[in-house]
């Protein structure tokens, strides 16, 4: 049993590793993935951290404003400890957040965790109902006008899409308001969710910004699933697909839809992205409790915690969207496994 | 009662006037002022307030960083939500903002001022079922005073060497005489608390006409009715609800399509377009906050004294009311006071835009080459545009001023108070006192103007320990003299308070104390029907 000559010797590891790599290329490429996002998630911290050192102003100043007293900006420094120098903060703050404990918003003295968990669940719902609206919106529009290619409907669709992208989200927001809201009275205005709202009520409340949400990102999305198509169509394979009588249906899941997923999934991850972090805007005209505001808020007296878990859920989430993203374009397409 | 004051009494009672305006035209109709005040006081109170309904008001200024410790409170929403769930020991009287009691029944003064005795209201219940005590008090005051404070109150309590509880009394000793001190504890940070709020700041628990019901900071904020209130002239609806609307187009979306009841800050540019919708009233009510141009007067070239009266010259008041304000504020005279505050120093002249005196007093200063104004919007709303009104006003006396668009964030710290020549603005504060003890005393911590003036800061300190009215109105006229012509403040305008309601509000009262009928406004109106 302890025969040394049994036991084989260790060089076996990086051959199975790549091995490993060679037979599940997508596991070894999400494991891989996962740990560059761990570095990155780490880089975007230090970085938001240097970044609001750098704002002027710290947070006992800031937030007490015209009312504040040397007196008590000195105790509100000594009690957060924003006496002590940068690195040590930022490593016990870090201590903390590898633990799993974003500590407690400087300003209103909540957890972070629970209040960011309400804020990104608000964030969520709204980003994940504009989503199931717009996604299948967008790339049934997209075929429509593929089929319907440089026709009046093409070009309607195409004007239409255009004209809503080009506006600023916040006109389209007030336009909605004006129309739905003030003038014929049938939609709900403000959109504030509210803890111990039921389903239907929130689904209600938040039809307006859906809708804008639903305008901005419909154009992009709808124009990629146009161009990917035309542009797959136009190929030579899939003229040599129809010359060697694969039927229509054979052709296009064959050979059609796998070149044409990756680009228009790729746009539809960075249209999610968008949605879930770059709305604030939406957000403050519908007064709709998001990650955005909050954030804002933040930023504005330097809340710390609260900045730092924000941004790390921002960057998380583009992250992963896109990393999905990838992952899904990959699988669609056995091209992309195996690169040269 | 003539018809004419009769018909004035008819529009109060619609709510459509306020004192300011009432008192004007009552008496240039003729009613003596103080017949005219016990008029508007009796036709507000003949409307019979309506119980029952659920009040929403939609609020510029909160923030997901807001908290509902009273120290902490320094947003618009967290004001108003304060004086909706607490008391303060003393309130001010609307019209005329006389120290008023509440928590304290009465008090009393030694002869220099120095210690006061307060009378505690006996029988006054907090939202948890405990009885109010003296120590209660005690303890709040210490909070907002002691060495560890972090209140936004610190300030104003800096004389105060010792709080007692003198045989159910409440005994406040200062380090020199100050009359005000009743007015002082009408801050809204000095809410009483259960054992002054040491062990649960944030519990919301206090005495007021609403209990806190749910908070989400920056969201929202929910009331209920307290159905112990010791006070029966309030709290006239059931639930209070304060959503938080940071975007000014949303409030009045919100407004006009009859979601809120009660909106702030309205643009007065889009008063207009507001007050053509049929449900929508205007709630407007004079105030001492202003806006101002402030020089350092330490620093070259602004401490030379010509080239600041140069300046005050240069400015045209009356078009920055129309243009900035849309009319809605007043012309400011260069010191921070007007008669909003109690005793007022009257009949000073007003200063005018006057390009040949701009010149004459430039030509003594020997200034040459163009001033630097450093701007922003956040600096007061409109603030840009005002600086470039000046800059053509100041142009037409020979005079060059540069515009320096300074970026928002970090206004405060970087700019005010920091660079010798900015836009800023101030609010009110409840004394004249108060206000110079901020803002004008040699070593106040928010002198932003660096007026340094013996003179000034002797008169200051008399006059806090004057009990004498007559006297320390002379002292804060030579007061408002010495730094409407040395200090370094350009003072173009007193802006109102430009609220709006629907019709159904009904008796808002137009407070000077501050906005939003001093932060009452939820106590105070009801719902018609």
């Amino acid at each position: 049993m302890s025969n040394p000559t049994e036991i084989k010797p260790a060089e076996a590891p990086s051959p199975s590793g790549l091995r490993l790599k060679a037979r599940f290329p997508l596991l070894a490429l999400i494991a891989e993935r996962l740990l560059l996002s761990v570095l990155l998630l780490f880089a975007v911290s230090v970085l938001i951290f240097g970044g609001v050192e750098a704002l002027p102003g710290d947070f006992a100043t800031t937030y007490l404003g015209q009312s504040a007293t040397p007196q008590a900006v000195a105790n509100i420094r000594s009690e957060l400890g924003l006496d002590r120098p940068l690195v040590t903060r930022y490593v016990s703050w870090l201590g903390g957040a590898l633990q799993g404990d974003f500590g407690t918003s400087w300003a209103s003295r909540n957890s972070v965790s629970e209040q960011v968990g309400k804020r990104l669940g608000n964030s969520l719902f709204l980003a994940g109902f504009a989503a199931i609206i717009a996604v299948p919106l967008a790339v049934g529009l997209g075929m429509l006008s593929v089929h319907f290619r440089n026709r009046m409907p093409d070009k309607i669709i195409n004007v239409l899409s255009l004209a809503a992208i080009s506006l600023p989200e916040f006109f389209i927001g007030y336009l909605l308001i004006l129309y739905f809201a003030v003038d014929f009275g049938i939609a709900t205005f403000p959109a504030t969710v509210y803890d111990g709202m039921g389903l239907a009520e929130r689904i209600q409340t938040i039809a307006l910004p859906t809708a804008t949400l639903v305008l901005v990102v419909l154009a992009h999305m709808m124009r990629m699933t146009r161009a990917a198509i035309l542009s797959v169509m136009s190929s030579a394979y899939m003229e040599t697909a129809e010359l060697k009588g694969l039927s229509a249906a054979r052709a296009i899941v064959k050979h059609a839809a796998p070149n044409a997923l990756a680009p228009i999934i790729n746009v539809v991850a960075l249209n999610l992205a968008y949605l879930v972090v770059g709305v604030v805007v939406v957000e403050v005209v519908f007064v709709y409790p998001g990650m955005g505001q909050y954030m804002v808020d933040a930023v504005t007296v330097r809340d710390m915690p609260v900045v730092q878990a924000c941004g790390l859920i921002f960057a998380a989430v583009y992250i992963l969207l896109n990393m999905v993203a990838d992952i899904l374009a990959i699988v669609a397409n056995p091209r992309l496994r195996h690169p040269r | 009662m003539n018809d004419f004051t009769k018909y004035l009494a008819g529009k109060v009672t619609a709510g459509g006037m306020n004192r300011r305006e009432f008192m004007g035209r009552a008496v240039a109709a003729g009613v003596t002022i103080s017949a005219a005040g016990e008029l508007f006081a009796t036709s507000a109170a003949a409307q019979t307030p309506k119980k029952g309904g659920a009040l929403k008001l939609g609020l510029e200024g909160g923030a997901a960083t807001d908290s509902i410790d009273p120290a902490k409170a320094t947003s618009q929403v967290m004001f108003a939500a304060v004086r909706t769930w607490g008391d303060t020991l003393v309130e001010t009287h609307p019209q005329t903002r006389a120290p008023m009691p509440a928590l304290a029944e009465s008090w009393a003064t030694s002869p220099d001022a120095k210690i006061w005795t307060f009378k505690i209201r006996k029988g006054v219940q907090f939202h948890d079922g405990k009885e109010m005590t003296t120590d209660d008090v005690v303890a709040t005051l210490k909070r907002h005073s002691d060495s560890k404070t972090e209140s936004g109150a610190a300030g104003v309590l800096k004389s105060i060497t010792s709080i007692e509880n003198k045989g159910g009394d409440l005994v406040v000793t200062l380090d020199s005489g100050n009359a005000d001190l009743p007015a002082i504890f009408t801050d809204y940070h000095l809410v009483i608390q259960p054992n002054g709020g040491v062990d649960k700041p944030t519990a919301g628990v206090g005495t007021g006409a609403y209990k806190v019901k749910s908070f989400e900071p920056g969201v929202r904020m929910t009331f209920e009715k307290n159905p112990n209130d010791w006070r029966s002239d309030r709290g006239f609806v059931d639930t209070v609800e304060i959503v938080t609307m940071n975007d000014a187009t949303a409030r009045i979306a919100a407004l006009s399509s009859g979601q809120v009841h009660f909106i702030n800050r309205v643009d007065p540019k889009t008063v207009p377009l507001l007050t053509r919708s049929p449900n929508v009233q205007l709630l407007t009510t004079a105030g001492g906050g202003h806006y101002v141009f402030i020089m350092h007067c330490d620093k070259a070239p602004f401490d030379n004294n010509d080239l600041r009266m140069a300046l005050k010259y240069a400015i045209d008041r009356e078009e920055m009311v129309k243009r900035i304000l849309g009319g809605y504020g007043k012309v400011g005279n260069d010191f921070p006071i007007n008669d909003t505050y109690a005793l007022f120093p009257e009949g000073l002249e007003q200063r005018k835009y006057d390009p040949e005196k701009a010149k004459f007093h430039y030509k003594k200063s020997g200034h040459s080459g163009s001033v630097l104004l450093r701007t922003s919007e956040v600096a007061f709303p409109g603030a840009v545009d005002a600086s470039v009104l000046f800059q053509q006003s100041a142009k037409k006396a020979g005079i060059e001023i540069e515009i320096k668009r300074e970026p928002g964030d970090g206004y405060w710290s970087n700019v005010w108070n920091v660079q010798p020549f900015s836009a800023s603005y101030w609010g009110s504060r409840a004394t004249q006192d108060q206000f110079y003890s901020g803002a004008y005393l040699s070593t106040a911590d928010w002198n932003d103007t660096k007026f340094k003036n013996e003179k000034f800061d002797k008169l200051l300190i008399s006059a806090r320990g004057e009990l004498d009215e007559k006297k320390r109105k002379d002292m804060y006229r030579d007061m408002a003299i010495l730094v409407r012509d040395e200090g370094g403040t350009i003072l173009p305008m007193f802006n109102d308070f430009v609220n709006a309601g629907t019709k159904k509000l009904k008796g808002y009262v137009s407070d000077i104390g501050n906005d939003m009928s001093n932060g009452y406004v939820a106590t105070r109106v009801w719902l018609d029907a």
